[in-house]
């Protein structure tokens, strides 16, 4: 190249996915790159929307609940919760104990279970094959003990309004018990592995930055909304169900980055745990697992909006009722979608090795983005 | 073998050294599928699962299967591919590959060429690789290809600096290039370069990782983020010369680094009755399971950080070694 002469590059559209191993499932950005930096980034969503909203107008409020599971499809216990929820809310439900404590024993190990496939994957997508074998491999535990529950491994429809659809099995109790010995140990054998490995420090520390700012702007919840410092978990600040019997910390960080998401992932598992084992200490013996509701489920003229924490962050559902069987209008808060908003902004100068790592670190769930 | 080298060429000499040729050729492949075996076997073991176990005794035809459903495959060409390159580029990654193994000795009797140069033809050799790395990523007209090309090169040559000047500590302290003389040079000291220079050994490990292309190296293939890197568009034989490409230079780079590291076909603990092509096949068994090991533990590392790693890091170690080195020597011998 002569004097005042450049070497004249340009900038290079690059399409990931929707057929791509590290945006977990069918989601599709176009990325304009300059060499290895990502110039902009767009997310093209919609490859999995399946119209549960508008299918939820023609069905009554029962058969509404096996399409929930179906939205975030790695955590359906807490995905029925938030419908059933918002129902029991409107129409003043009394749920028995006994469905209570059930029902956070579940919404506990699915959460626990949900961090155990995003430990696995993004250690995948940072470029380490084996935590994804042994996160699965334990979480195959919890899945036997939801399934014992409710006769299904990921899409459970276990919840109803006003209670729960089965009692717990014989010796159930006793067996999550012993998984979650087993898992304190696991969770043990994941940091070993993982948590103190230069490698993986390097390529999640000061990675895709959220500030406190814009985390509240872009209405962020769940792990990404504590990352940047807010304490603010439903559980806690709003407790529903019978969250206020329980002692447990919400884990946050205040640097905003991959590294402050994946630590206060792997405290909320053991977090998780402990709620569990109170649970089970104070497990009433006795009981109904279903309380009084009517035959024909129809909630008085109306609207309600409930929201709990998802393992992915505040889920609510939003129902509108004429009085009829079924909803006028039923909306759901999706906290993957909500989450996902940012993702341009975090992109912007980051390389394209670190697009996964972002991406990776927000958690999404396809079947919850496009709804 | 090398003394056939030094006959005046005639049809028998000339027939043996190709029938060698071949044979090695043989063994190489023999190598590298059980090679792939193992590591799935290794990972298997390491994840907690299994591993290939159908096909044949033990799965020990799995391999096999897999090399003969690549060979049967449709040859497909993009359209949009540059069609000369494209077929040649598996081929120049493949030749260097298999070349080097002419410099290889694997006892002081079973080796082909006995060069004076041995290690550096060795070294230049093998980075003419990256060219066909790079002409495979450009020709296939894909944009992950390209990036992973580019990260390949940008990588490969790299990495070469710190992997040559680690080694010179030990041309120094040898006073040859030749690779016989760098194994009888440890044993007649009696002691191994792994331990005499153990500062170029560790060099060495991770700038002959970044080099294979091995994890935690592993970003021109990366198959997270660029799904498999340069050849992305390859299918069926063209892609198994890659494959066999890399596994024929972990083959290559774990001989390299018993000789040069390891005293090559001496043996260990006086054990002599033990046959020096156990004893080197047992070393590199060994180098090549660390290889393995390091791929089922490691996540990856990121381009940036990678350079800085060899550039900021390891080319200045390995200087500083070649300078200790040398005051050593100058000093005290």
């Amino acid at each position: 190249m002569g004097a005042g002469k450049e070497l004249r590059t340009e900038e290079m559209v690059l399409n990931v996915g929707p057929q791509h191993p590290s945006t977990h499932g069918v989601f599709r950005l176009v990325a304009k790159i300059d060499g290895e930096t990502i110039t902009e980034a767009t997310p093209v969503i919609g490859y999995l929307h399946r119209g549960t909203e508008k299918l939820g107008e023609s069905l009554n409020y029962t058969q509404i609940i096996p399409y929930t599971d179906r939205m975030d499809y790695l955590a359906g216990m807490t995905n029925n919760y938030m419908m059933v929820h918002t129902v029991e809310t409107m129409m003043g439900i009394e749920v028995p104990e006994r469905a209570e404590y059930i029902r956070v024993i579940a919404m506990e190990l699915q959460r626990f279970a949900s961090h155990q496939v995003w430990f696995g994957t993004y250690l995948l997508d940072i470029g380490a094959l084996s935590p994804f074998l042994f996160a699965f491999k334990d979480r195959e535990k919890i899945l036997g003990l939801l399934n014992e529950l409710s006769g299904a491994r990921l899409t459970f429809n276990y919840m109803r309004i006003g209670g729960v659809k089965w009692d717990v099995p014989e010796g159930w109790l006793d067996r999550v018990k012993a998984v979650v010995d087993e898992m304190r140990v696991s969770i043990e054998g994941y940091h070993q592995l993982v948590s103190g490995n230069q490698i993986f420090l390097n390529r999640v520390k000061g990675i895709g930055v959220v500030t406190q700012e814009d985390a509240i702007n872009y209405s962020l919840s769940g792990v990404p909304l504590r990352s940047t410092g807010i304490k603010w978990d439903l559980r806690k600040d709003m407790p529903y169900s019978i969250y206020d019997r329980f002692t447990f910390e919400v884990p946050t960080q205040t640097s905003g980055d991959c590294y402050a998401r994946y630590v206060i992932r792997m405290e909320e598992m053991t977090q998780s745990l402990n709620i569990i084992e109170q649970a089970l200490k104070q497990f009433p013996q006795g009981g109904e697992i279903m309380g009084k509701v009517p035959r024909m489920i129809r909630p008085p003229q109306g609207e309600a909006y409930t929201r709990i924490e998802a393992p992915r962050g505040e889920i609510g559902a939003y129902v509108m009722s004429k009085g009829k069987d079924k909803p006028y209008r039923i909306k759901f808060r999706r906290p993957s979608f909500a989450n996902l908003q940012i993702l341009p902004k975090m992109l912007k100068g980051a390389s394209m090795a670190d697009m996964v790592a972002i991406l990776g670190s927000i958690d999404i769930v396809l079947g919850e983005v496009d709804g | 073998m090398g003394q056939y080298l030094e006959q005046p060429l005639s049809w028998t000499n000339g027939l043996i050294f190709a029938g060698a040729a071949v044979a090695l050729l043989g063994i190489v492949l023999f190598f590298v599928m059980y090679a792939i075996f193992f590591q799935r076997k290794i990972l298997g073991w390491m994840q907690l699962r299994i591993g290939p176990n159908r096909v044949g005794p033990w799965g020990l035809f799995q391999t096999v299967a897999d090399v003969f459903k690549l060979l049967l495959k449709e040859d497909i060409i993009p359209k949009k591919a540059d069609k000369a390159l494209f077929i040649i580029a598996p081929v120049l990654a493949f030749v260097p590959s298999f070349l080097v193994l002419a410099v290889m000795p694997f006892t002081e009797n079973w080796h082909f060429a006995d060069i004076g140069g041995g290690l550096l033809f060795y070294l230049a050799i093998s980075s003419l690789t990256v060219i066909g790395v790079i002409t495979g990523g450009w020709a296939s007209n894909n944009k992950y290809g390209l990036i992973g090309a580019m990260r390949g090169a940008a990588q490969m040559i790299s990495y070469e600096i710190p992997l040559v000047l680690s080694v010179v500590g030990i041309i120094l302290m040898t006073g040859s290039l030749n690779l016989i003389d760098i194994v009888e040079k440890q044993q007649s000291m009696g002691v191994w370069f792994a331990f005499a220079q153990l500062p170029a050994f560790i060099i060495f490990i991770i700038a002959q990782l970044a080099e294979l292309g091995r994890s935690p190296f592993d970003l021109l293939e990366a198959e997270s983020e660029l799904i498999s890197g340069y050849h992305v568009e390859y299918s069926g034989f063209r892609f198994a010369f890659f494959m066999l490409t890399e596994y024929v230079y972990i083959f290559a780079m774990a001989s390299l680094t018993t000789v040069l590291f390891l005293g090559g076909w001496s043996p260990m603990f006086g054990l002599d009755f033990i046959p020096g092509i156990i004893w080197f096949a047992l070393k590199m068994g060994a180098i090549v399971f660390f290889i393995f090991w390091l791929h089922a533990t490691m996540p990856r590392i990121r381009i940036d950080q990678l350079m800085k790693l060899g550039w900021k890091v390891l080319i200045p170690l390995a200087l500083l070694n070649i300078f200790i080195t040398a005051i050593v020597k100058t000093a005290f011998m």
